[in-house]
């Protein structure tokens, strides 16, 4: 089981990879969409990097609703 | 009363060079860029093909690692070569931002594959297949689809004036050329970026193309394979690259000051409706494309010096398209072949011949034909072979015909 500062800096490595943005920009008040300028291409590549590195299963529905990182590092936390 | 339609900068990703000066330069200076393929798989497969011209520079060299991850390497290739021509076209701020000099709403752009992004279609299966639905990238479709190429530069220099991708094959470049300047001539758009992109040396095409009997074997020989004209020629050789041109409409580039580096004068598109890759033995479609082509631009065909040809190497097409180079303009045309070094870029080839096409007639030099040793004797014309050739080269045709049965020529003059 990661804690929330392991699963930040996993999903962190996660988005850098995909979007390119330093892993020192992604902390838990971004957005991804308004402050990361991810888009809905990238979030689907994100999702899936994360579900195979957390074992947390993030559906469609779910996915939708996860605005920021801090979000996303709930429900990773939550579902892992 | 229709516009002039003048190029103000080309751009070029080959086998010969990155971009399109080195293209040039290596060209006029008889090097190949045919080569053993870079991959295990022509061992695996048994393929009786294990060469190709294969990129001098690969894209993902100057395209940053994010930006190449989302495109297919057709689109990264197209993309190469349209900043270099967006550059060499003096275009500076891209539409929308300050200093801009042309709106977005009068830039278009015109550009195909003959392929396209079938290597990402391929990968992706194989993903599919393999993990699951999970593991297949959301980026399949925009890596994958014919327009990608030309969505991509639409997107990187916010071309809003329409955006179109022409699909005949290895007549894809020419033809995105000529429906640019047609589009210009219309008075639609003031700037298109125009060319066209290829990159599939990858199993499945190699293996078609094998099946179809139509590459060179000459694997113990990689740079003599692409032959031309010549008596011993047995087939293309598939390369990869893309070309991109800055037509603009003449008033339009004369408001902004640009430099004129020639103009495309007049084209040509025909289709001969006689079989699926064959061409029409009688060469009636290629005759009629490069008649169009000079009538549009007012000519006659005594005034076309130079015929840079599509000849790929093959044993019946070649010929053919001499036949067609007669009937249509005579016998005093001066012919090269410049996939005898290029290889045959397929969907990018009508693009980067044309800007080579363009440079014969700006700097007065016609490229020689590599491998020309033994001149097939049915090729009843002047072919330049072993030294580039200084000759005034005041109108210049550009064949390029197509699997399909597309032919389209271009003519361009100078400045």
């Amino acid at each position: 089981m990661a804690d929330n500062a392991e699963i930040l800096s996993g999903l962190a490595e996660i988005v850098e990879e995909v979007a390119g943005i330093d892993t020192a920009e992604v902390t838990p008040e971004k957005s991804f969409v308004d402050d990361l300028d991810i888009d809905s291409l990238s979030m689907v590549e994100i999702a899936v990097q994360a579900e195979d590195k957390f074992g947390a299963k993030i559906p469609d529905d779910q996915l939708a609703e996860l605005k920021t990182v801090g979000d996303a590092v709930d429900f990773i936390s939550k579902h892992q | 009363m229709t516009d002039g339609v003048v190029v103000t900068g080309f751009g070029a990703t080959t086998p010969l060079g990155g971009d399109a000066a080195s293209t040039w330069e290596a060209l006029l200076a008889g090097r190949s860029g045919v080569g053993p393929v870079q991959a295990e798989w022509t061992e695996r497969f048994d393929l009786p093909v294990k060469i190709a011209a294969q990129l001098a520079v690969d894209p993902t060299e100057v395209i940053p690692r994010v930006q190449a991850r989302r495109m297919d390497r057709c689109e990264q290739v197209a993309v190469v070569a349209a900043r270099e021509a967006w550059a060499h076209a003096g275009l500076g701020a891209v539409p929308g931002s300050d200093g801009a000099v042309v709106e977005g709403e009068r830039l278009g752009v015109v550009l195909g594959a003959g392929i396209g992004g079938a290597p990402t279609l391929l990968a992706q299966d194989d993903l599919l297949e393999e993990h699951g639905l999970r593991k297949v990238s959301p980026l399949t479709v925009p890596m994958l689809m014919p327009n990608g190429p030309a969505a991509m530069v639409s997107l990187e220099y916010k071309a809003k004036g329409g955006v179109h991708s022409p699909a005949s094959a290895c007549a894809t470049g020419a033809e995105s050329l000529a429906w640019a300047y047609r589009l210009l001539q219309a008075g639609e758009v003031d700037v298109v970026l125009a060319g066209g992109a290829e990159s599939c040396i990858v199993p499945i095409t190699v293996a078609g193309f094998v099946q179809a009997r139509t590459l060179s074997q000459r694997n113990d020989d990689p740079e003599r394979a692409s032959r031309p004209f010549d008596t011993g020629r047995d087939g293309f050789v598939l390369g990869e690259g893309a070309g991109v041109l800055v037509l603009e409409r003449e008033e339009f580039a004369k408001a902004r000051g640009a430099t004129v580096h020639g103009r495309l004068a007049g084209v040509g598109m025909t289709s001969d409706a006689y079989h699926i890759t064959g061409p029409d033995p009688e060469g009636e479609g290629q005759v009629r494309a490069m008649e169009k082509a000079v009538r549009s631009a007012g000519l006659q065909a005594s005034d076309i010096t130079h015929v840079n040809c599509h000849a790929t190497s093959t044993v019946v097409g070649d010929v053919g398209e001499t036949v067609a180079v007669r009937k249509a303009l005579g016998d005093h045309p001066v012919l090269t072949a410049p996939k005898s070094a290029l290889g045959h870029l397929v969907g990018g080839a009508g693009a980067v011949e044309g800007i080579i096409s363009l440079l014969s007639v700006r700097d007065d030099v016609i490229p020689a034909t590599l491998n020309l040793e033994n001149l097939d004797p049915k090729v009843e014309l002047d072919v330049v072979a072993g030294e580039p050739r200084k000759v005034t080269v005041d109108a210049a045709l550009n064949n390029s015909f197509g699997f399909g049965g597309h032919n389209a020529s271009l003519l361009f003059t100078k400045a």
